[in-house]
């Protein structure tokens, strides 16, 4: 009972609840929700709850803090219109909108955006970034809390690809991975301020992966991934703690689960990092497990690696050997989320698949035609996912 | 809204202006005084976060503000900064919303007075633009015939697509003379280059193609020289002998052998400068190029490059800005730079690198450059616009007639 108190307590001061999906890839960035009632039966007569319009472009996920769902987009003249808008999760209607003007460069391949990047909040705080550089901190009512331009303030700091680093907030602070051939950083911004608690000079490399939090540590370390491997900092200083250098790739990002780190690394290659902050041990490599610009996903003991033209490969998280493979309906971008045993895989062509993983070589049981291009990996929350393209934004629950 | 309230509500806005622009230096210099410390706090942003602590407080109690303060938040974005400008927008936006839904009525007449002048600040004019939009759609669209001119870059696109979309109606009709007309005048006023773009094509269906480096203001005619060595992408922070002294009598080491200055006239649709042209198709090398621009008078300008390789641009010696990236992408007015032109010749050097790689799609070792005011309206050397000025003369002397 005191253990659940002091969990209850902790859960508020931190500001997330168990249901959140608070950043890229959900609460622990592994694209994993222990959640049971999320349908795996996907029809939009039966299970859609709501669908809206968005008002700009994006390939950035919803995020879902309590009953209020989160999105950015960009759009208008050269997608210089940059919006943050909250939607309530019951009902789709919109709370409120925030719109701001880029202070950095916006331009970007066709295929991406400016809102490529998901934001992230601790509970309390919303921020978001986008390919231009500009970062905005809002609290859940829409109030500003704090501006920064970083491709002002750092001229250099852009990708004429576009830039696609999600964000993470972790020990009051932000970090932002701006990593680019040119002005290349990851920052550490004050959650209160979004001023510069710290700034690493990282390798001039384009580099679209994500950071993500090892959370297995005595206390909490990101892990920042680029070509040359990944670096472990801390987030509240960004001293870097441990360096794997064998190489990574530049796309999809690492993956944590039960204290191993699946890093996207000549195919895929496991580390176990020491719990005292020490130089990860390394468990496998396996050449066959390569994930394209989606990311790696573990489910209980297998992980999945999706490739873009949508061969899903199943391996074993405690040898990386290869299981299975099965053919989905690609081609894909986005990252697949889990729920149970079933993973949700969404096509740029808007086909959600649902694959049982507990099947000998895994099985699509559900697809869901959205009729519109979807780069964007889902979110999930309170037994319902979410899916956004460029113009739209659905809510699929149980029936 | 009926048409009466429309034509009632254009009619206030005509009557209006006078006396807005009677007030205008003393509406932004004298915000009312429950917000003028939180406006005063808000324009203090800066770089780096500078301010953010104090602002956040200050636009809680600023977008705490009723309709009526809608006007002078938008006054105040005349000299912000670019950070406080989204301060300030995000706090307009959070009244006007409020006040919407609220049904409280929003003070359109002075906002469209405020619209109609163009001395202030662009965006800040757009908002007042898409806020009466939201109450008067029919407004707003009818004045967009009349802002195809407009000072922000945001009402000139709606106003140039509103062109446009009318001389398509006059196409669909078969009324090809009018059509003709109504591109010329959209293209004339447009300054984004996918609307140009668009216009061209248009008009050379129509028969009347358009001279794009000409209408862009691409700069074509350099004296070029290469190629310097950039193995291991070196080259790029290596000053070569054009970054010390422009001579064109002089013969330097270059990569491949002596290297010396070259005429280069572009020929590219959108004026790229082409190294591969006058050097060989080179991996690993870096080349200059340079060309004199006669201003007629000294003058702010911007210099606005695009291009896939990584650059360094000099005006009259200085360095304007230099970009270390290969083969991402480009885009017309991809980089544009503030700077000052000074009174007679002003001497542009860049230097365009090309690193190691093989794939077809990093071919390109080039670049564009124009020079514009700061909407992008391209700035013509006095030498080239007295040159097409003596031949237009000479063009219509009754000798040639």
């Amino acid at each position: 009972m005191k253990l659940k108190l002091l969990a209850l307590c902790l859960g508020g001061c931190l500001g997330l609840q168990a249901a959140d999906w608070p950043q890229f890839r959900g609460p622990n960035g592994n694209g994993f929700s222990d959640e049971t009632s999320v349908p795996t039966d996907l029809h939009v007569a039966r299970n859609l709850a709501w669908k809206t319009d968005l008002p700009g472009a994006g390939l950035s996920s919803p995020i879902i803090i309590g009953d209020r769902v989160f999105v950015t987009c960009s759009g208008g003249l050269k997608q210089q219109r940059l919006y943050v808008i909250c939607f309530n999760a019951a009902d789709g209607k919109k709370i409120w909108e925030r719109q701001f003007w880029a202070t950095g460069r916006t331009m970007c391949h066709e295929k991406t955006s400016v809102a490529a990047p998901t934001p992230a909040s601790d509970g309390r705080h919303v921020v978001a970034i986008f390919s231009s550089g500009d970062a905005v901190c809002l609290d859940l009512d829409g109030n500003l809390l704090w501006f920064r331009g970083l491709g002002r303030d750092y001229p250099n700091a852009s990708n004429s690809l576009g830039l696609s680093s999600s964000l993470v907030v972790a020990d009051g602070v932000v970090v932002a991975q701006v990593e680019n051939e040119s002005e290349s950083f990851t920052a550490g911004l004050d959650v209160l301020t979004g001023t510069n608690r710290w700034k690493l000079d990282r390798p001039k490399d384009a580099n679209w992966t994500s950071p993500v939090l090892l959370k297995n540590s005595p206390y909490s370390l990101v892990v920042i991934q680029c070509s040359k491997g990944v670096i472990a900092v801390e987030p509240a200083t960004g001293k870097t703690v441990w360096e794997y250098a064998e190489g990574g790739s530049s796309v999809p990002s690492s993956t944590p689960s039960g204290g191993v780190l699946y890093v996207p690394s000549r195919g895929l290659t496991a580390l176990q990092p020491g719990i005292g902050g020490e130089k990860p041990k390394q468990l496998w490599q396996a050449n066959q497990l390569r994930p394209g610009t989606p990311s790696p996903v573990v489910v209980g003991e297998k992980i999945f690696a999706l490739n873009d033209g949508g061969v899903l490969t199943c391996g074993e998280t405690a040898t990386g050997k290869r299981l299975w493979q099965l053919r989905l309906k690609g081609p894909f971008s986005a990252t697949p989320v889990a729920a149970g045993v079933f993973l949700y895989c969404v096509s740029e062509k808007g086909v959600a698949q649902v694959v049982d993983t507990s099947k000998p070589e895994g099985e699509v049981v559900s697809e869901l035609e959205l009729g519109e291009t979807i780069l964007s990996t889902p979110s999930i929350s309170s037994g319902a996912i979410y899916f956004r393209s460029n113009s739209r934004l659905w809510k699929i629950r149980k029936s | 809204m009926s048409n009466r309230k429309n034509d009632s509500l254009l009619v206030k806005l005509s009557l209006g202006i006078l006396s807005v622009v009677l007030s205008f230096a003393s509406a932004s210099a004298n915000p009312p005084p429950e917000i003028a410390e939180p406006l005063k706090m808000i324009r203090a942003v800066g770089p780096e976060g500078r301010g953010n602590r104090e602002a956040s407080a200050a636009w809680k109690k600023l977008s705490e503000s009723k309709a009526a303060m809608l006007l002078p938040i938008l006054e105040a974005m005349d000299g912000a900064n670019d950070y406080a400008l989204n301060w300030l927008r995000a706090a307009f936006d959070a009244i006007a919303s409020r006040e919407l839904s609220s049904g409280a009525k929003l003070p359109l007449p002075e906002l469209g007075k405020f619209l109609l002048d163009t001395r202030h600040n662009p965006r800040a004019r757009r908002l007042a633009f898409e806020l009466i939009g939201r109450v008067d759609p029919s407004t707003t669209d009818k004045l967009l015939v009349g802002m195809l001119n407009d000072p922000s870059l945001e009402i000139r696109l709606d106003a140039v697509q509103k062109a446009i979309d009318q001389a398509g109606q006059s196409l669909a009709a078969s009324n090809n003379v009018g059509a003709t007309l109504l591109f010329q005048q959209a293209l004339s006023a447009a300054r984004d280059a996918r609307q140009i773009d668009d216009i061209a094509n248009k008009l050379k269906d129509l028969g009347q193609p358009v001279d794009l480096p000409k209408h862009f203001g691409f700069l074509t005619e350099w004296k070029v020289i290469g190629p310097f060595d950039n193995t291991g992408n070196k080259g790029f922070e290596t000053a070569f002998p054009p970054e010390q002294k422009i001579d064109f009598a002089a013969e330097y080491d270059g990569k491949t052998g002596k290297v010396r200055w070259q005429d280069y006239v572009s020929q590219h649709k959108y004026g790229m400068v082409d190294m591969n042209q006058p050097c060989g198709k080179l991996k690993e090398v870096t080349a200059y190029a340079t060309m004199d621009f006669t201003s007629d008078r000294a003058q702010p300008v911007e210099l606005r490059l695009g291009g896939k390789n990584s650059w360094k641009v000099w005006l009259n010696g200085k360095l304007l800005f230099s970009r270390d990236e290969y083969h991402a992408n480009a885009e017309i007015d991809q980089y544009p730079m503030p700077a000052q032109l000074q009174a007679g010749r002003n001497t542009i050097l860049v230097k365009v690198c090309q690193n190691h790689q093989v794939e077809k799609w990093t071919n390109e070792w080039e670049f564009q450059l124009r020079i514009t005011d700061a909407l992008g309206t391209p700035i013509v050397s006095a030498v080239q616009a007295g040159a097409e000025e003596a031949r237009g003369a000479a063009n219509n002397s009754p000798r040639n007639n």
